[in-house]
């Protein structure tokens, strides 16, 4: 066989122990990765991606995996071919940094939390150098300043959980370029981060590779990222390579069923942009036809003037500063209607959305359901106004009790508001389960034995039993794979179409947005800055932090990759502010029918 | 250091109400302590005069107040029993107890933390199975039937170490690691699980995938996160070893507060018992006030937080 330039997968199999026997999650699975290019591992869960990435570094080794076939070469600095799968442990060690290095999903858990920034690079400097700590912490400063962490030298002193994510995200990338790998393995990088946090990470690894000539696997499930950032892309599905092909190949002609039915489940944003109404994924066979469910009259839900705080209280139980988690929000909600909100982690959208439900107290402000005012003083004993607005939560697994059966998480609403008795009570929650496409013998189920995308879809048959008029969905698609997410959109969708619900859509995605709703609503830093119909907000937005936010979403389609974008490195400003410092809030301005926008100063940077 | 003293203030209310638990319990403890003191063949009158002098004869919420008043001023009243002032007799017996308390916990928390660990690096082998059999052995043990097993050994048959009383730190060997036993069993135990789950943590794999040696990845990144349950635990611990040194010393003839309770007990010796089981419950606040704050070393978001 060819020897690799870098790497060379041939025939790997990988097994994990099962209840009886192993396994098989990797197999037989081929790829290539030379110097200086991008291989994008492309799959859903399972897939099998990540553990590829862990049989390369055997870090494999400290878990239940085996390799059980195949062989990894990989060619090391000096020249010398090794195959990775027959190394000792202690050579495999010494690849680890300064040959091969891993970024990995989750910046706020791969980080020691108790180490501080600076000495977590400095050891990967001194482990595999002859030189000392203080040389090393210098190192570990231009590190920093290379992948822009502002005032970096104050950073190196400080803890994981003193920085937010995208900064955890910028230093587990320089721990990884501290030994100067020739291959970077980098596993779902950007995942957990916002869509801007995200253009600049993405960015800064392309730079990365460019000047350093590193190769780069990318371990990803977004086709969006694929697009902006491969050379060539490798599709998995069940432990298997199913498609392997250049990017334009790949995205332009297709050649396997999985490959296509993955990209229809794509969102693409503007892909709406001529039609003012929602429509579903177009998953063959269904067609994408725009629904308009959005009944007249008087709006369902009436939300002014919310304002939710929290007080921040120092050891002796003195107030040190609040969170101006939601201030002054206005928005009103119509029978059938969809409103997203969108917004990046900590702008307030979820705290919005628990307020309307009191799952959080609002300090002032008025709720109006249904014609009767949430937060008034009987409103407590009012069982019907709980039932009328029902939530559905980001994490489909922790949602659910996982000690209670499907169907006794779905029943409990029906016998706590008392909607049915006895028997009806079981008819009634098989119906559910066919109403959001699962068997009715899930009822016996008990959480761990579904998917992620079953368990949604009895988090949603459980918002569904209360019969609600207003659905909260928060994130409700964000964990959810491509392809399980689009078939969970359109049951949502469908569910609005039949039942004329209405849905408060909370959600950081802007491409599903695009799908799924009517009108939009932007938050920044507690306020909504901009309001309005969706195709006006998406397609003209006037404010500036809607425009940054629209221009941070990748697009999957690599003929439309960005050259070099203006991203701007700052970070969002804190919603905390000392407690008499209360933020300027003004009246949002028309500028078309229905569309509103903030034009007073919000929080600094705009 | 704020923190500190405001967990020191806190501590106040605490002590009261310990106080207050203890003088109601010893009164209800039946036996009569003037009878105790005046003799077995006193009469009613001596018995009276007794009573009186001792101040038994007052009513009850008042008899605290004075005790309360007097405490504050540094005088815990006379012992019943021997007529000596109460601090003198528990300041004679306290260094004893906190020598051997100290060298019990010491050992025990090194021993248990590193057996403990090192049983969690070896998971699922036979060395994590043997020292999970030790762990479990240890615990089950009781402390008096493990202290006259070693008297047995080491004193009557082979004679190397004395079989009780405090003359030397010899003597300090066989009481402190009898007491320790169950301590570091709990601990091994507790410290392999945390161990166990900090091992399966991100960022352990992250230092992994820096290429760090195996000790780096063990003690600096694994260690030092398990650490944090432990060190709660210990605290906990300590209130165990405190009431495992009663049983100790008196197997042990030790000069300590345990023995001193159990003797104060029997004889209705109510200053004393309520002296010493306040001292008890302020040294447990103390050591657990000394563990919150070491919890705070070794988390910098508890320090930094608050």
């Amino acid at each position: 066989m060819s020897q690799p330039d870098l790497l060379a997968i041939r025939n790997l199999s990988v097994s994990f122990p099962a209840d009886r026997g192993r396994t098989t999650v990797v197999q037989n699975l081929s790829l290539t990765v030379s110097p200086g290019e991008t291989v994008a591992l492309v799959g859903e869960s399972g897939s099998g991606k990540s553990v590829t990435s862990l049989a390369v570094t055997r870090l494999l080794d400290y878990g239940p995996g085996r390799i059980d076939a195949g062989e990894i070469r990989y060619r090391d600095r000096d020249g010398t071919v090794r195959d990775l799968v027959r190394e000792n442990a202690e050579s495999m060690r010494r690849l680890r940094g300064p040959e091969i290095a891993m970024i990995f999903q989750q910046p706020m858990s791969s980080l020691n939390p108790v180490m501080r920034i600076g000495e977590q690079i400095a050891e990967a400097i001194v482990q595999h150098r002859e030189i000392g700590w203080s040389e090393a912490e210098a190192e570990a400063l231009q590190l920093l300043e290379r992948v822009r962490i502002p005032d970096a030298r104050r950073q190196l002193k400080r803890y994981p959980f003193e920085i937010s994510g995208g900064m955890r995200q910028r230093v587990m990338i320089a721990i990884a370029l501290a030994s100067r790998p020739r291959l970077l393995i980098a596993d779902e990088p950007t995942t957990a981060l916002d869509v801007t946090v995200q253009a600049q990470v993405l960015r800064l690894l392309r730079e990365l590779r460019n000047d350093l000539g590193t190769g780069l696997l990318f371990i990803t499930h977004d086709m969006g990222v694929v697009a902006e950032l491969a050379d060539r892309v490798v599709v998995m599905r069940g432990g298997e390579r199913v498609e392997e092909g250049s990017v334009t190949q790949i995205f332009g002609a297709p050649v396997h069923a999985y490959t296509k039915s993955l990209l229809a489940a794509v969102p693409v944003l503007g892909s709406l942009a001529e039609t003012p109404l929602p429509a579903p994924f177009a998953i063959p066979p269904e067609k994408a036809v725009p629904q308009d469910t959005v009944a007249a009259g008087a709006p369902i839900l009436q939300v002014r003037d919310l304002v939710t705080r929290f007080d921040v209280r120092n050891a002796f139980g003195m107030l040190n500063a609040r969170v101006h988690a939601v201030e002054q929000v206005n928005l009103d909600i119509q029978p059938g209607e969809t409103l997203a909100l969108v917004g990046e982690s900590g702008c307030g959208k979820s705290t919005l959305g628990r307020s309307i439900v009191r799952l959080e107290t609002p300090r002032s402000g008025q709720i109006v359901f249904d014609g009767k005012d949430v937060l008034g003083a009987d409103a407590e004993a009012n069982p019907e106004l709980r039932r009328g607005i029902q939530y559905v939560f980001q994490d489909p697994y922790s949602a659910l009790d996982p000690r209670l059966t499907v169907g006794f998480s779905i029943a409990e609403p029906i016998r706590t508001h008392a909607l049915r008795q006895g028997a009806a009570v079981t008819d009634r929650v098989a119906e559910l389960l066919e109403l959001v496409g699962l068997p009715t013998h899930f009822a016996a189920r008990y959480p761990h034995e579904l998917s992620g995308g079953q368990c949604q879809r009895v988090g949603i048959a459980r918002a569904l039993a209360s019969e609600p008029r207003l659905i909260i969905a928060d994130e409700a698609v964000a964990a959810l794979d491509v392809s399980i997410r689009a078939q969970v959109v359109n049951l949502l969708m469908a569910l609005q179409r039949r039942l004329g619900l209405s849905c408060l859509f909370i959600s950081h995605d802007m491409a599903v947005v695009e799908r799924v709703s009517h009108r939009v609503a932007v938050m920044y830093l507690g306020q909504i800055v901009e309001i309005g119909p969706r195709q006006a907000v998406l397609t003209s937005p006037q404010h500036a932090y809607t425009r940054r936010l629209l221009a941070a979403v990748p697009i999957p389609d690599p003929a439309r990759r960005r050259r070099e974008l203006a991203i701007d490195d700052s970070e969002v400003p804190s919603p905390l502010r000392a407690p008499d410092d209360n933020p300027t809030v003004a009246p949002l301005v028309e500028v078309g029918p229905g569309h509103y926008v903030a034009r007073h100063p919000v929080g600094g940077s705009y | 250091m704020l923190f500190f003293l405001r967990r020191l203030v806190g501590a106040i209310p605490v002590l009261f109400a310990v106080s207050i638990f203890v003088f109601g319990f010893v009164r209800v403890l039946p036996g009569d302590p003037a009878r105790l003191v005046a003799g077995a063949d006193a009469t009613e009158q001596e018995v009276a005069s007794a009573r009186q002098s001792l101040g038994l004869d007052r009513p009850i919420w008042e008899q605290y107040v004075r005790y309360v008043g007097a405490s504050l001023k540094g005088d815990l009243g006379v012992s019943s029993r021997t007529r000596e002032p109460v601090i003198d007799v528990i300041a004679a017996r306290f260094w004893p107890t906190l020598w051997l308390t100290l060298a019990a916990m010491g050992w025990a928390t090194l021993a248990g933390t590193f057996i403990g660990v090192w049983a969690g690096t070896k998971r699922g082998r036979w060395q994590d199975q043997v020292a999970m059999l030790v762990a479990i052995g240890g615990l089950s043990f009781p402390g008096f039937w493990l202290g006259f097993l070693l008297i047995n050994l080491f004193s009557v048959h082979l004679g190397w170490l004395p079989t009780g009383g405090f003359d030397s730190w010899l003597s300090l060997l066989m009481p402190s690691f009898t007491l320790g036993v169950g301590v570091a069993a709990v601990l091994a135990r507790f410290s392999r699980s945390a161990f166990v789950d900090v091992a399966g943590e991100d960022f352990v794999r992250t230092a992994r995938s820096k290429g760090l040696r195996e000790r780096r990845v063990i003690w600096r990144h694994g260690v030092r996160n398990a650490l944090i349950p432990v060190v709660t635990l210990t605290g906990l611990e300590f209130g165990t070893l405190l009431g495992g040194a009663i049983v100790v010393e008196t197997v042990f003839a030790w000069p300590g507060l345990g023995r001193l309770l159990v003797d104060s007990i029997a004889f209705r010796d109510y200053p004393v018992i309520q002296a010493e089981i306040l001292l008890l419950s302020a040294e447990f606040l103390l050591i657990n006030l000394v563990i919150d704050m070491l919890y705070g070393v070794l988390n910098p978001e508890i320090r930094l937080r608050s």
